[in-house]
C-alpha cells in the first residue's frame, strides 16, 4: 500500500510538473465571434476560449516523440497513416536533417493527430487557427489592414521558409509566434473544406453547393491569403504530408 | 495506441497492479508498443493475438469503436472478411442522402445471389449527435433495409472525423440540421483494403458492382 501511495505521489507530481510546462509554452487566446472566410451563408462563428502552442513543434520535439512512439518512425508507420513523403528528408528513423528547431513537417495528419494526442492536447479545429491567426503584433483582428495582409502574401512568395527556425516572425497580440511566415499547419477538421473538384461531378440540382459557392460566398474577396489557406487544405488527404505543413497542438480551457 | 491523456486516471488505477516503473512510464511518457516494437505490453499483445494479419492500408488498423442500429457496440475489424460497401451519410438530410441511399440499394440488386452474403453494405453517420441507435433503426426500417446486410454505424465526433480523412470524404456542418458532404461509395475487399471508390451521385455504378463481384466469393 505504501508501494502505491509513493507511486501515485511521484507520478502526480510529475504530471503536475509536465502540466506546468506545458502552459509555459502555450498562450491563452480569449476567443469570441469571427466571420470566417467560408461561413455559413456569412454566418459569424463563435470561437471558445482555448490554449495554444507558442510555437509549432519542431524537429527535436518530433524525434523525440517517435523516439517514444516507435510506430511513428519513419520506417514503422503504416501506410494508411503516412504515404511515402513522411519525414521524406529524415536521414533514417532517428536523424532529421535541417536545424533542430525549425518546424517538424512531411508530417501526416494522422501523425500530427497522435502527436498532440500524446502531450494531452489536440489538433486546433480550423476555426481557432484562423481566429488566432487573424491577430497581428498589436490587434486581435488585423484583416482589414494592409499590413498584415501584406506580410502574408509576401511569405508566400518566399521560398523555402520551412528551412528557418522556430520564432522569427513576429509575436502576435496573444504572444503566438510563426502562425504566418514559416509553415502551414494542420487542423483537426480540414477536410470539412468543401472546394474539391468532386463536388462538381454530382450530378445534384444544385451544383454550386461546394465549387461555385467558394469563390462567390467568400465572406471577403479581398481575403485572398486566408482563400489560399482553405484551397491547400481542401487538397489534402490525411496521409498526405507536404515539407512546408508542419503543426502545433492546442488544449481546451480546464475549468 | 498510445495513451491518451484523458485515460491517464483509469489507466492508472487499471495498471497498479503492475510494477511502479512500468506504470509510470506508460502513463507519462505516453509511450506504447506497436506490434513491431519489443516491449509488448500484455494488454496490446492480447490485443494483437485477435487480429488476424492485416495490411498497412487496412482499415482495420484504425482503433475506433462504433455502436450499430441495433445499440450493439462494434469495432470495425469485426467486419473483417467481408466484401464491404461503405457511405457516409446523416439520417435527417434532405438532398443528397436519399440518392446515395437509392445508389446502395441499386448496388446490392446487381449482385448476384451466391455472392449477397459476402457482402455488407455499411452507412456510417457524420451527424452521431442525431443518429442514436434509435434513429438509425428508424431509418433502417423506412428504408426497408432491416436485413443483416444493412449495418448504421454510430461513433464519437473524432473517430468519425478520422474515419472520413481514411475515405477522403469531406464533411461541414452547415446549419443545426444540415452537413455538406462529398458523395463518395467505398469498396473494400475482405482484409479492408479500400479498392474502389465512385464518387458523385446518381452516376453509373458499374464499375462499384465490378468491383464487388469480382471481390466476392
Amino acid at each position: 500500500m505504501k508501494l502505491y501511495s509513493t507511486t501515485l505521489f511521484l507520478v502526480c507530481s510529475i504530471l503536475f510538473f509536465k502540466a506546468t510546462a506545458q502552459n509555459d509554452s502555450m498562450a491563452l487566446v480569449k476567443g469570441g465571434v469571427y466571420l470566417p472566410l467560408y461561413g455559413a451563408s456569412g454566418q459569424t462563428v463563435k470561437v471558445d476560449p482555448f490554449m495554444m502552442d507558442i510555437y509549432p513543434v519542431t524537429n527535436e520535439e518530433y524525434l523525440k516523440f517517435v523516439k517514444e512512439n516507435p510506430k511513428w518512425k519513419k520506417s514503422n508507420v503504416i501506410s494508411l497513416f503516412a504515404d511515402k513523403s513522411y519525414l521524406t528528408k529524415w536521414e533514417n528513423d532517428t536523424t532529421y536533417t535541417g536545424l533542430p528547431n525549425a518546424p517538424a513537417t512531411n508530417v501526416s495528419w494522422f501523425a500530427a493527430k497522435k502527436y498532440c494526442e500524446c502531450q494531452g492536447k489536440r489538433l486546433p479545429k480550423i476555426d481557432e487557427w484562423e481566429f488566432a491567426a487573424m491577430a497581428n503584433e498589436k490587434v486581435a483582428d488585423a484583416r482589414r489592414i494592409e499590413s498584415y495582409n501584406q506580410y502574408i502574401l509576401s511569405w508566400y512568395e518566399t521560398p523555402r521558409t520551412f528551412n528557418n527556425p522556430i520564432g522569427e516572425s513576429y509575436k502576435n497580440y496573444y504572444g503566438i509566434y510563426d502562425l504566418h511566415g514559416l509553415v502551414w499547419e494542420w487542423t483537426q477538421d480540414f477536410n470539412t473544406v468543401l472546394i474539391t473538384g468532386e463536388s462538381r461531378k454530382d450530378g445534384d440540382k444544385n451544383p454550386n453547393l461546394f465549387c461555385g459557392s467558394a469563390a462567390i460566398g467568400a465572406s471577403d474577396l479581398m481575403n485572398y491569403a486566408a482563400f489560399m489557406r482553405y484551397a491547400f487544405r481542401g487538397s489534402m488527404k490525411a496521409r498526405y504530408s507536404s515539407q512546408n505543413l508542419g503543426f502545433r497542438c492546442v488544449k481546451d480551457i480546464e475549468i | 495506441m498510445c495513451k491518451g491523456y484523458r485515460n491517464l486516471e483509469f489507466d492508472m488505477i487499471n495498471k497498479l497492479k503492475y510494477f511502479l516503473i512500468a506504470l509510470s512510464f506508460v502513463a507519462i511518457s505516453c509511450n506504447n508498443s506497436a506490434k513491431k516494437d519489443s516491449t509488448t505490453s500484455e494488454d496490446t499483445s492480447m490485443e494483437t493475438s485477435e487480429t488476424a494479419k492485416i495490411s498497412d492500408m487496412s482499415i482495420y488498423n484504425l482503433p475506433s469503436h462504433w455502436t450499430t442500429q441495433d445499440g450493439e457496440e462494434i469495432e470495425l475489424k469485426e467486419l473483417q472478411g467481408k466484401v464491404l460497401a461503405m457511405v457516409m451519410i446523416y439520417t435527417s438530410c434532405q438532398a443528397a442522402c436519399p440518392r446515395l441511399v437509392a445508389d446502395m440499394r441499386n448496388i446490392e440488386k446487381q449482385i448476384p445471389e451466391s455472392k449477397k452474403d459476402n457482402v455488407q453494405y455499411v452507412f456510417v453517420s457524420i451527424d452521431p449527435e442525431t443518429d442514436t441507435p434509435e434513429r438509425l433503426t428508424a431509418f433502417a426500417k423506412e428504408n426497408q433495409m432491416e436485413d443483416d446486410k444493412w449495418l448504421f454505424l454510430r461513433g464519437t465526433e473524432e473517430d468519425t472525423r478520422e474515419f472520413a480523412a481514411v475515405l477522403a470524404v469531406n464533411y461541414k456542418q452547415i446549419s443545426p440540421i444540415d452537413f455538406s458532404h462529398s458523395n463518395i461509395i467505398s469498396v473494400f475487399n475482405q482484409g479492408g483494403e479500400l479498392i474502389h471508390q465512385q464518387e458523385g451521385l446518381g452516376v453509373n455504378n458499374k464499375e462499384t458492382v465490378q468491383a464487388i463481384i469480382d471481390l466476392a466469393k
